[in-house]
């Protein structure tokens, strides 16, 4: 009846395990009881959960990397401290099983459920703006695509209450994650939870492609498309072509696990290596999905915080689809060690450290763009600043590695811990932080605290390079990733340095709540009222904030790069202009997404478990709610003229009486 | 289509990347092609594991000595003479003539349905003759990708059946016709991705 499902699979011995799954139990029931006394479900199913807003569901991203941050970061804290403790004849407080998952848990989480929701909320919410369009191309495939990737992340966070999580590693390497070696649900939950979330980021890469080729304001051609949407769609494009790989190798292992297939097997010819070679030709490209849309933040940071162009437009785009391009031709440097040869390993080599040279020109085009330029030092210029120093740093660990002989000496070692954590955290996490403090007047229409925020970076810099800067020392003595116990307690004195590190991270990580918090009780007094705060150069900014659902009342006509400031050079009216307005047709929202994710949890879990009457129930509630939407003929909604101009006429762009009935306004693409 | 459409789409001497966002036909049609192409990435990634699995047939048989090229060569047949219909059907809906389309796609669907039968026979009789996917890494391979096809053969059939659903109960407008057109992309798509498995998997057995 319940498959492999039983009472044994809630940890009730680990008071670690139980005493979080109390915690979490607690904050969920608070939060719900906080929102049903305040009558809030109506307003959260109506405005968030069944929107189709690019914005908002920009933001629901932006809150589900948030709180997975807190999750991934309870994994990495537990790390540090176990081998802050475990030297010699310590054993520390984490037997080895456990600290497995921990660590195959936190590399999981945080890149597939904190990077990557951070780095397609942001996506998401500016690169419509940008563009100068009203939502994306396909506003309910985004909405479908959000839920799946919440469905992935309550599917793994189920496994730490009931079963147990993988203790494969990230990227569960086979023959240990076949069935003889790892017979649990633990890597069936890793697989079926980032299978669900691989459809939905697939779907939005498709999205944004879509958006960022086929939608664009008149006059927008691709040589006057903001930095921003140039690495989003070289970010998307990847997306598109590197996560059917991961789909099909996942199946291809789940196939192993669940059919007695021998794919991956040690017996019956198998070959692990392919798996291996598979997953990275993913997992490469799946780096630069990540950092190219920071990239393109720091860019939109740094023009506007120095108010000048940015120094080599077309350069920067040149490198960043140098960049696309390369990275599906190094993914063999990941396991130098696989013994393909000299040839095979130098061709990889070669090709690694070529992909320093268009990075190396976009470090120059950013130096560039500051030198000469009158700087506004707010937290986004902080975060860009401090990226520019560490990424440095980062990429040229990265070069060194590239050696293959090198590589085979720190190959799994801390330095190489070190070195990723010095791209990852240096480069997307500092990236992810300057957009959000850089968006999110746009998004809420008040300003983050700046003195928190930039204490919130402090951190965050100081802390990275206390946590790291010994893991690159303990690499080069000889410290190996993935290790809950060492004997040698010379190395302590350095792993205690890293567990101050993550302190000094964890006091950043909270500071941003208490940044949110103390910005939203100051929000009248950091109130955005021009829709323009940073005088930046943008489209983004044109628009009200928080803009409308429509985002731009007019479509804005595009003249050249930095359109926005062009329109203010030229005292060019963007939005006021007298005219009469006529109805909007945008989509309608809908539960679609929310449904088709419930129905894949269920399904998911049932899988996981074997329950095979629930899977069926699963695919057939999915199925069900797919052909609902099918035969659902009012998809669109209308916002009457008069609605329009009273929103103009709120946000000051408008003098009353001033309509006339010439300018053409009217609906984005319906779905 | 809308105002803006109607306002941006025909301006003589702007180019196609400066005149504003395209029509919804078109951006349905090109987000569904990437989705496409996504799609052959998944076959492409099961055909490199088939290409490097061939040899690992583990003491079992090998693909020389399971493979009727003949029965092979009919379910081909079936299948490209269904993209033909497939396309003929496509004609229909854009001159909008209801009985052509249901005969077009009735004869694409029986070819469909032609070649999944013969491909589960083929298969059926592998297993019952002991060269089941989970005897060597070749077979896994083999039926994997040869599976995943068939596969979507199956789900093209599902949507074509709705889609015909859609036509007699929602009328030819404009969100049926642009999904009809994207399934008939499917379909052809599908084709392609068989011209592989019929060139790489069955006339390249050793």
């Amino acid at each position: 009846m319940f498959g492999r499902l039983n009472w044994s699979a809630i940890p009730f011995d680990q008071p670690i395990v139980m005493g979080t799954c109390a915690t979490v139990g607690v904050v969920l029931l608070t939060i719900f009881v906080l929102i049903t006394a305040k009558r809030g479900w109506p307003y959260l199913w109506r405005e968030w959960i069944t929107s189709v807003d690019h914005k908002r569901i920009g933001v629901m991203y932006m809150i589900l990397g948030l709180v997975m941050l807190v999750r991934g970061f309870s994994d990495a804290i537990m790390m540090r401290s176990q081998l802050a403790l475990a030297a010699g004849h310590a054993q520390g407080y984490l037997p080895p099983e456990h600290y497995d998952q921990i660590f195959s848990a936190h590399g999981t989480i945080m890149i597939f459920f904190v990077a990557m929701p951070f780095v397609i909320g942001l996506m998401n919410f500016a690169v419509p703006l940008q563009l100068g369009v009203r939502d994306v191309a396909f506003p309910k495939l985004n909405s479908v695509s959000f839920w799946l990737t919440a469905a992935g992340v309550l599917l793994i966070n189920l496994s730490l209450f009931v079963g147990e999580f993988a203790r494969t590693g990230w990227l569960a390497y086979p023959p240990l994650s076949e069935l003889a070696y790892s017979p649990g649900v633990g890597v069936d939950y890793y697989l079926w939870s980032l299978q669900l979330s691989g459809i939905g980021t697939l779907l939005s890469g498709i999205n944004l492609t879509t958006t960022i080729l086929k939608l664009r304001a008149p006059g927008m051609g691709y040589k006057r498309m903001p930095v921003f949407c140039w690495t989003a769609l070289a970010s998307n494009l990847l997306i598109v072509a590197a996560f059917p790989v991961l789909t099909a190798t996942f199946a291809m292992l789940l196939l192993d696990r669940y059919c007695g297939f021998h794919f991956f097997t040690n017996d019956f010819g198998g070959n692990p290596m392919m798996y291996i070679n598979l997953i990275w030709i993913w997992g490469h490209p799946e780096v630069y999905i990540l950092i190219l849309p920071c990239f393109g933040v720091f860019s939109e940071v740094v023009a506007t915080f120095s108010g000048r162009t940015l120094f080599g437009y077309r350069s920067m785009v040149l490198a960043t689809m140098v960049i696309c391009a390369l990275s599906f031709m190094v993914w063999l440097h990941h396991f130098f060690t696989m013994g393909a040869g000299a040839d095979v390993n130098a061709f990889f080599g070669i090709a690694t450290m070529i992909i320093a040279v268009p990075t190396g020109v976009k470090v120059f085009n950013w130096l560039f763009t500051l030198y000469g330029g009158r700087i506004q030092f707010n937290a986004p210029i902080y975060w860009t600043l401090g990226f520019i120093v560490t990424f440095v740093i980062g990429g040229m660990t990265g070069v060194l590695m590239a050696i293959p002989p090198a590589d085979f000496v720190l190959h799994n070692s801390l330095f190489l811990i070190a070195h990723f954590h010095n791209v990852i955290i240096g480069g997307v996490v500092f990236g992810v932080m300057a957009g959000m403090s850089y968006w999110f007047p746009k998004a809420f229409g008040f300003k983050l605290n700046e003195r928190l925020g930039k204490a919130v970076f402090w951190c965050w810099f100081i802390g990275f390079y206390l946590a790291f800067a010994p893991l690159y020392v303990l690499g080069l003595m000889g410290a190996t990733r993935r290790m809950q116990h060492y004997s040698n307690t010379h190395w302590q004195p350095l792993m205690l340095v890293a567990l101050a590190g993550a302190v000094v991270i964890l006091l950043g990580i909270a500071l941003t709540a208490v940044q949110i918090a103390v910005s939203i009780r100051q929000r009248h007094a950091n109130r955005d009222r021009t829709g323009d705060p940073w005088n930046a150069r943008t489209l983004e900014w044109s628009t009200p904030s928080p803009p409308p659902a429509w985002n731009f009342t007019r479509l804005p006509n595009v003249e050249r790069t930095d359109a926005y400031w062009h329109m203010k050079e030229q005292g060019v009216s963007h939005r006021a202009l007298p005219g009469s307005f006529v109805d909007l047709h945008i989509p309608r929202n809908t539960p679609v997404g929310v449904f088709l994710a419930f129905f894949a949890v269920i399904a998911g879990f049932a899988l996981i478990w074997r329950i095979d009457w629930l899977a069926v129930v699963g695919l057939v509630g999915a199925l069900v709610v797919v052909l609902r939407e099918y035969w659902t003929t009012e998809r669109e909604r209308i916002v009457p003229a008069e609605d329009v101009a009273a929103f103009e006429r709120a946000h000051g762009a408008l003098p009353v009486g001033h309509e006339r009935s010439e300018v053409r306004v009217a609906s984005g693409v319906e779905s | 289509m809308s105002a803006d459409e109607q306002a941006l789409s025909p301006i003589p001497g702007v180019s196609l990347a400066l005149r504003g966002p395209a029509p919804s036909r078109v951006v349905a049609g090109f987000g569904f092609w990437l989705f496409l192409l996504s799609d052959i990435i998944i076959f492409a990634a099961l055909f490199a594991t088939y290409s490097v699995l061939s040899g690992s047939t583990a003491g079992g048989p090998s693909a020389a000595e399971l493979f009727d090229k003949r029965h092979v060569f009919m379910e081909t047949l079936c299948l490209l003479a269904s993209s033909v219909t497939c396309g003929f059907g496509l004609l229909a809906l854009h001159r909008t003539d209801t009985r052509a389309l249901y005969f077009w796609m009735g004869i694409t669907f029986v070819l469909g349905a032609c070649f999944l039968t013969m491909e589960g026979k083929e298969f059926a009789g592998m297993v019952a003759a002991g060269a089941g996917p989970s005897h060597s890494a070749f077979l896994s391979a083999f039926f994997t990708l040869v599976g995943t096809h068939g596969l979507h053969v199956s789900l093209g059939l599902v949507w074509l059946l709705v889609m015909l659903l859609q036509v007699a109960t929602l009328g030819f407008r404009p969100m049926v016709s642009r999904r009809f057109f994207c399934f008939a992309l499917f379909w052809h798509a599908l084709d392609i991705v068989w011209v592989g498995v019929f060139t790489i998997v069955y006339l390249g057995a050793k």
